[in-house]
């Protein structure tokens, strides 16, 4: 009898320190969510300064560019797959991954090869322990991306992109990410990267008209070395959006976990009382009818 | 006198942003200054210094990778991958 009280001390001690470690982990979390989303909109000028004059370009001289021309008898596509390093994150991997595999079917039912690429830890070994090939991948900082990963990852994907079909070029670049919308929600999102659609309609919205450039040395060579910068900055504001995101499900699955272990406890507890007091229950009636038996005899 | 209003953006941050009376950066094809009332411009920038010369007759010089330089109406952006302020002087 003391033996059950026992194991339930045991497993209130247990959940108590878990509840500690989840709830460290949602403080954490909860202090670098701010951080994250500083860099999202700290990253949000370059990107404007760079989709303004692409589109500048692009409304005057029309866009003739490698990476605006479709492919469509490209037999391979790439997908860029943005997972977490780390799980305690709830479905945050997990969405993302079904996501992915969901559009490596689609492109399996048009004839298209996926040639994956995966950012985070947890991702990675989703694909290798599947025994997915991977053509490129990256861990450690999938909850602080710096700018130099995501020129390491674009310059990776524009290389595969502008490679010749017979040797191993994609036709194709999606990326598969979680787009965040507020702390609340985060939804796993599909998006073609490339080959590029100049979309004017980011900048329309300022109202003006956009003014005659001069351009200098041309205006080709001024796409030349916009384009890329473009593909770059637009991963790296992915990234960036990911790692908000994992950091805000991270927090979230950590609350509900601290929520859930208190219960535990709460349970554990009245299970533990309910167990001593039926000890001493029964050790009164053993006492008792002890005696009554002393007293008769 | 109108100013420029300058804008020097880096990949993940902005560098430095305000008035300006002139700025003059490495473009592609040789260095290229701007004052008030340039005719818009797109170009392409190379490896260099860039200097921004402020109102109160400050320097800032900043070293700069590739990138680009656009002007418009007065606002001038300088958009480069990385930027290292070398600090203000002067003149």
């Amino acid at each position: 009898m003391a033996g059950q009280q026992r194991v339930y001390r045991q497993r209130i001690r247990s959940t108590q320190s878990l509840k500690k470690i989840f709830r460290a982990m949602e403080l954490i979390a909860a202090s670098r969510i701010g951080k994250a989303r500083e860099r999202v909109s700290a990253a949000g000028p370059y990107a404007r300064a760079i989709t303004r004059a692409v589109s500048a370009v692009a409304t005057h001289s029309g866009v003739d560019h490698a990476l605006t021309t479709e492919r469509p008898d490209a037999k391979r596509a790439a997908v860029l797959v943005l997972g977490a390093d780390r799980g305690m994150a709830g479905a945050y991997t997990a969405s993302v991954l079904r996501e992915a595999e969901r559009l490596t079917e689609r492109l399996a039912e048009e004839g298209r090869e996926a040639v994956l690429y995966v950012v985070g830890r947890r991702a990675v070994s989703y694909f290798t322990f599947r025994g997915r090939e991977l053509a490129g991948s990256w861990t450690g900082e999938s909850d602080a991306p710096s700018a130099d990963l995501a020129a390491d990852v674009s310059q990776n994907l524009l290389d595969a992109f502008l490679r010749p079909e017979d040797e191993g070029g994609v036709g194709e670049l999606h990326i598969v990410y979680t787009q965040f919308v507020n702390m609340v929600t985060q939804t796993p999102q599909v998006l073609r990267m490339l080959p590029l659609e100049v979309v004017e309609g980011e900048v329309a919205d300022t109202h003006e008209a956009l003014p005659l450039y001069e351009y200098e040395p041309s205006p080709d060579q001024v796409l030349d070395a916009l384009l890329p910068r473009y593909v770059q900055s637009r991963i790296l504001s992915c990234l960036l959006q990911a790692a908000a995101s994992e950091l805000a499900a991270r927090q979230r699955a950590m609350h509900t976990a601290t929520d859930n272990a208190e219960d535990l406890i709460r349970s554990y507890t009245r299970l533990a009382n309910q167990a001593r007091q039926a000890e001493i229950t029964q050790e009164i009636s053993e006492i008792v009818s002890g005696a009554d038996a002393l007293a008769a005899s | 006198m109108a100013n420029l209003e300058v804008e020097l953006v880096a990949r993940d941050r902005t560098v430095w942003s305000g008035d300006a009376t002139q700025v003059s950066a490495p473009a592609a094809e040789g260095e290229v200054g701007i004052l008030v009332g340039h005719q818009p411009l797109l170009a392409v920038l190379k490896p260099g210094t860039v200097r921004i010369f402020g109102l109160d007759r400050s320097v800032l010089e900043a070293k700069v990778d590739a990138g680009f330089i656009s002007v418009d109406d007065d606002q001038v952006t300088v958009v480069v991958d990385s930027a290292e302020v070398l600090g203000g002087s002067r003149r």
